[in-house]
Parts: structure tokens; sequence; C-alpha cells
């Protein structure tokens, strides 16, 4: 029997549409049910408070700093290696072998498991360059994770700005330093801050890379060289070995307001440029 | 210019970076692995699943079948929810719709894969176990929870790839008298296979070095699994789970064990960035 070419697209976009609301439904799902779990047990006391007897009450004042820390750390040297890279490959050179090889480490980079992120940061940052498990170890090896994402959202920020921008810039007789710094960065500042800002909350997130070189200590990190556990690794022990079911799912509520938050500030920035720009 | 050649060649050195991380990464996961290997034997090491540390046995034969099992199952469910969120998003979806479709889709890649993996376990493994039996923790609950992960991967860059597809080929598909969906899945998703080809390796690559949720989710027992509701254990969980404790040759065997993964991504996203490469001419993954 041939079904009719009307009757069989009805079908499939039935199941299309229930396949989005599934998605859409599990998202939902697990925000809501981290926040209602969560929320209750959430208060300025739980974010300001130091946990007592291994989390089991108190607060979590030192993975705060810790998850601040760390990933304040590594964007803030992200950043500029990404930005520079991404003036170096959109303003500084042609296309060629070399930002074929450079694109090809940035691609390849993107792909590492953070488990492989955490293994070499431990052999690398913590045991051979002498860091230990520590703050700035972490940092490092966060560093390394979220650099793709910043090298190619501000190469695509910057391959938006139009033209003409250079050549007034050029013809007003700047130099090209004074073009791009001036001209091609002003404009592609919102897209590199989306970068900037998603690349943040993917550290906050991140769990397998801090928990190999961060480690896991609970007491509040004193410097940099100090070992400290993110909220996402506090939340993961946590749960995992059941030692308060109420502070993880406060922990994990902090996660996911943050994240919402990061995305909300990505998604305006984006949206709000995203006319003028294009 | 002067200035402009020193801004020039230090903006050079810098963008090196990314690169020297890579061959940094490489060759330290390599120089902590190795010799394990070499040691005990490539034969053994790989195809024997014989892991007990204490005694000296290191063999990872039945962590690659778990990985394996696990990206499979993960495989068809993010492919399945992937593509159609992309064919929904790029064809079907009115604008309002598709404009709150796409951040719900980006939120979902930012959430914590430690989330994702205790939500598995407080909602889907005692599902699963009720209904279905077995421990629940299972290569079922990793894979159904390594697949909602990878969708945004798949779904983001299969868009791209449908979008590239030149409009005059859906317009030429429409005038002969085509459905949306016959357009869809004649005209489109040929012209667009390369790149939903490489959405898919790079899914699969997110999914073989997923770590945190599946430690949650699978069990993480040694054993070959047997069926999709036995318990498993992944490369990535057997590095996580043991690293804490590990010392001498059990800490090589985890760097070995890194190495083969390592070797396996890197494969995966040859191949993903050879064949998005053809499409596009050049630009890579997107």
């Amino acid at each position: 029997m041939r079904v009719s070419p009307f009757l069989s697209q009805r079908i499939v976009v039935v199941i299309l549409w229930a396949l989005a609301a599934i998605t859409v439904g599990v998202l939902l799902y697990i925000i809501a049910y981290i926040l209602i779990h969560g929320l209750p047990h959430l208060s300025l006391s739980f974010l300001t408070l130091s946990p007592e007897y291994m989390g089991r009450r108190g607060g979590v004042f030192p993975m705060v700093v810790g998850t601040l820390l760390v990933t304040g750390l590594a964007v803030l040297i992200a950043a500029p290696i990404g930005v520079a890279t991404a003036i170096y490959l959109t303003e500084y050179t042609r296309e060629g072998k070399m930002t074929a090889v450079i694109r090809f480490g940035a691609d390849c980079l993107a792909g590492v498991p953070s488990i492989i992120f955490g293994l070499f940061g431990f052999v690398f940052f913590a045991i051979t360059l002498g860091m230990g498990m520590s703050v700035i170890s972490g940092a490092l090896t966060l560093t390394l994770m979220v650099l793709p994402t910043i090298i190619r959202t501000s190469e695509e920020a910057i391959r938006t700005v139009p033209h003409s921008y250079r050549e007034v810039s050029y013809g007003l007789g700047s130099t090209r330093w004074q073009m791009v710094t001036n001209v091609v960065l002003r404009s592609a500042l919102p897209g590199i801050c989306t970068g900037v800002v998603l690349s943040i909350g993917r550290s906050i997130s991140e769990t397998a890379a801090v928990m190999l070189t961060a480690g896991s200590a609970l007491r509040l990190p004193h410097s940099l060289f100090d070992s400290s556990r993110t909220l996402a690794l506090h939340f993961y022990i946590l749960s995992r070995e059941g030692i308060s079911m109420p502070n993880a799912y406060a922990t994990a509520s902090v996660l996911i307001i943050s994240i919402l938050a990061l995305n909300l500030v990505a998604y305006w920035l984006m949206h709000r440029f995203a006319v003028k720009v294009r | 210019m002067k200035q402009d050649k020193v801004i020039s060649t230090i903006l050079f050195l810098v963008a090196l970076s990314a690169i020297s991380g890579l061959a940094l990464i490489t060759v330290f996961i390599f120089k902590e692995g190795v010799p394990i290997i070499a040691r005990v034997g490539g034969r053994q090491f790989f195809l024997s699943s014989d892991w007990d540390p204490g005694l000296g046995h290191f063999g990872i034969f039945s962590m690659i079948i778990g990985s394996v099992a696990v990206t499979a199952g993960a495989m068809v469910i993010g492919i399945v929810f992937g593509l159609g969120l992309a064919i929904v998003l790029t064809q079907f979806a009115p604008r309002t719709i598709a404009g709150m479709l796409k951040p719900a889709i980006e939120l979902l890649a930012g959430i914590p894969s430690v989330v994702f993996g205790f939500m598995g376990v407080v909602t889907l493994v005692p599902l699963i176990r009720t209904y279905l039996g077995g421990p629940g923790l299972s290569v079922l609950a990793s894979s159904m929870v390594l697949g909602i992960m990878v969708l945004p991967t798949i779904t983001s860059i299969s868009i791209d790839a449908l979008q590239a597809v030149p409009r005059t080929y859906w317009e030429g598909s429409v005038a002969l008298g085509a459905t949306r969906w016959q357009t869809t899945h004649m005209v489109l998703l040929k012209a667009a296979r390369s790149g939903i080809v490489a959405a898919a390796i790079l899914g699969m690559g997110r999914a073989v070095g997923e770590t945190m949720a599946v430690i949650m989710v699978a069990g993480n027992t040694l054993e070959i699994p047997r069926s999709l509701l036995d318990p498993t254990r992944t490369l990535t969980s057997n590095i996580a789970l043991e690293m804490a404790y590990a010392s001498g040759d059990h800490r090589q065997a985890l760097f070995a064990t890194g190495v083969t993964l390592f070797v396996i991504i890197m494969l995966l996203n040859t191949v993903a960035l050879a064949v998005s490469r053809r499409r596009s001419g050049r630009g890579g993954v997107r």
C-alpha cells in the first residue's frame, strides 16, 4: 500500500514535534527537579558558611570561593590568548598552511575529553611543574579546555565586522593595530563576550578535570597553590557518598541558577547586538 | 612598518598556544602511559579483561567494550533526537518557536554532567530496575543519559549543515510538487549528508569522552556486559574512579587507559574534520 505524501508528512511532523517536546520536557524536568528539592535548603547562610562534618552541615563558602577562583583565573588567562589567536587568524595572516595548523590544533583541543585534560593537568601542572593539586593547576587546565571555544566565537564575531569599517579606518590613516583595537574589536566585543560567558559556564560545570588537578580540600584556599574543591565536585561527592542529600540539592541549585544566569547573559548579548552587526 | 611586524610576530606566537597545548597533552599522556603498555604487552593490555591493579593485572578489554556499548546506545538516541530537532528547527518550526527551542538546546548543553548523572540515578535507574529488571545501573541508563547529553552537539552541527544547502535546491524540489518532508529527506538530507555525518562523529567523541555522568549511572563493574540491563565500566570512568588512590604501575596503567581513549577521540576528530572539510573546502567544523 502506498501512503500519500501528505499523510506521511503529517506522521513525520507529529513524530518530530514529539521529539522536540520530549527534549524540552527533559530540560524543564531536570531544572524543576533540582530547584524544587534544592531551593528550600538554599539560603544566604548556606553560601557564606563553611561546611561542617564533611559537608553534612553548614554551607559551601569555600567551594564558592574555589569555583570563582578556578573559573575566574581560567577565563582571565584564556580570553586574551583566545582573542589574540582570533585576531591573528583573521587580520594578520592569509589562509594557508599555518592557519590550517592553528585551526586543527583548536578543533582537536575542543574534542579532547575533560578526563584527559585532568590527567594532563595532574602530571604536567601538578607534578612536573610542581604546582601540586591546587587552584592554579586547576585554572591552567581549564584554560586549555575553554581556549578553543573562545578562539572560535571570537573568530566568528570578528568575521561579522563589515569590511567597510576596516577600509574607513585605514582611510583615516590608522595603522593595522589601531584599526584592530579601535574598530574591529569594538564592534566584535558582544560576540567575544558571548564566548567568554559560555566559557565561564563550561568551567563552572566541569568536574572530572578539576577533580584531578584542583583536588578536593574542604577548607578555604589561602593561596593559589592551595587545593580547593569546586561546587560541581562538592555536589558529586555529597550525592555520591550520600553525605547529605539536602545539601547536595542546594549545591546543585546554586550550579543550575548560575548556569541559567550565564545563559541568559549570553542570550542577551547575542540578541541585543546581533541586529546591529549582521 | 616595524611596530606592525612586532605585533604580528607576538600574535603569531600566541596563536600557537592551542596547537602547543595539544602537543604537550599528547606528549605527556603518552610518556606516562605507553611504557606500561609495552611492559604488560599490547595483547594483554587491550585484549584481556583481567583488571586487578593489586596483583599487577592490567587488561582493559571489558572497559573498551563498555565504552563501545554505552556510546552505541547513546548514538541511537542522540542521532534520532539531534537530527530530528535540527529538521524541526530548520524546516517545520515557525520563527517564534524556533527562537525558543534554540536557547533551550543551548541550555541543555550547559547543564553540568554531574547533574545529568545525578538525574539519571534518581529517575532513570529506579525506573529501569522496577520495570525492566537488573540493577538499574546499566548500559541502558548510561546510553539514555549520554544520548541526551550529546544531542545539543549533533543538533547544532546538523543545523549548520542543513542551512548550508543552497536555497535553490529547496525551491527546485518544492516547485516539482514535493511536500516539505519529501524535500527534506530526498534533497536536503542528501545534500547535507557529510555535515550530518560529521555531527554524528563529533557527538560520538563527546559520548566516548564523557566521564562523570557515566560513573554515576553505569554501575562500574568489571565484567563485560551481556545485555543492555547489565552494569558496565567505561574507559573514562576507570580513570576517574581510581586516579585518587593510584600510584606506581597502577597510575601508569590509568594513563595507558587515557592513551587508548585519546587515540580513539583523535581518530574520531580527524575523520569528522576530514568529512566536513570535504564539504566546505575550508574552515572546519563549526
